[in-house]
């Protein structure tokens, strides 16, 4: 489905280069994800600019992402565009993982 | 800009495999717009259409071959209406699932990774209704929007 990753000091970015995350590729998401993130770091930000759309399917599939890295990894998402913040807002995922408008905010917030 | 008739019906049919839902899904949702669908309405109608045509494939062919999904949009001025049908296993005891999702107020690998469908849909629709008849799932899904000026 297609991932590509830089890693920015203890920063993984992981940027989602597919125009959905649906039912059809949430499972061939999570095994790219589980590999993608097998080095340890301190935090992952999924960069979901590309993401035109996202159903529950995929929305599982970032959440399962998220436990197979533990608690000592976060994961934070960026890009969200507005159908897919919508359905992170409706589940509460929202409320779960944050949320940064773009990628630059996502990394201004590492330099705090 | 495209005159909104009246009434405008759209129809597609496709195998219920993930694959096929999936350009299924776009393609509708593209027709939609196009037939004069207000773009404030595009994305609830699309989440919501994706998740009950994903239900389909997932639950009403579990374990069995499965066959086609049908599907026909009526578009109104202020309504839209959805017809979802398929020849797949009924809804368990006949009746739409209440849709009470799992709570995410919970510790990181208690998270719930599913069972948003039914919530998103009903969040999103004006109303449901589920009916068996003839050998057929139909699943109806009305949206009442209000046109912007």
């Amino acid at each position: 489905m297609g991932l590509t990753s830089k890693t920015i000091g203890a920063t993984q970015v992981i940027t989602v280069e597919s125009d959905r995350i649906d039912a059809a590729m949430a499972i061939q998401f999570k095994e790219d994800m589980r590999r993608e993130t097998e080095t340890e770091c301190d935090r992952v930000i999924l960069d979901l600019a590309g993401v035109e759309f996202i159903d529950s399917s995929g929305l599982g599939a970032i959440v399962a992402s998220m436990k197979q890295l533990g608690d000592g990894c976060r994961l934070d998402l960026s890009g969200l565009q507005p159908v897919v913040e919508k359905v992170f807002r409706l589940t509460r995922m929202d409320t779960v993982f944050k949320l940064f408008t773009t990628l630059d905010d996502a990394l201004a917030e590492t330099l705090d | 800009m495209t005159p909104i008739r009246n009434e405008t019906c759209l129809e597609l049919s496709f195998p219920a495999t993930e694959l096929e839902a999936s350009a299924g899904i776009a393609q509708l949702s593209a027709g939609l717009s196009q037939q004069g669908l207000p773009d404030h309405m595009a994305d609830d109608v699309k989440i919501a259409l994706a998740e009950a045509i994903n239900n389909v494939v997932e639950h009403a062919y579990e374990g069995i071959a499965p066959a086609k999904v049908q599907v026909t949009c009526r578009l109104e001025r202020d309504r839209l209406d959805i017809l979802i049908s398929d020849t797949g296993n009924p809804m368990p005891g006949y009746q739409l699932p209440d849709g009470t999702p799992a709570s995410v107020e919970t510790d990181l690998q208690d998270l719930p990774e599913g069972g948003f469908g039914w919530f998103l849909i009903n969040q999103l629709t004006s109303d449901i209704c589920y009916e068996r008849h003839q050998g057929c799932n139909r699943l109806s899904l009305r949206f009442d929007f209000e046109r912007q000026p």
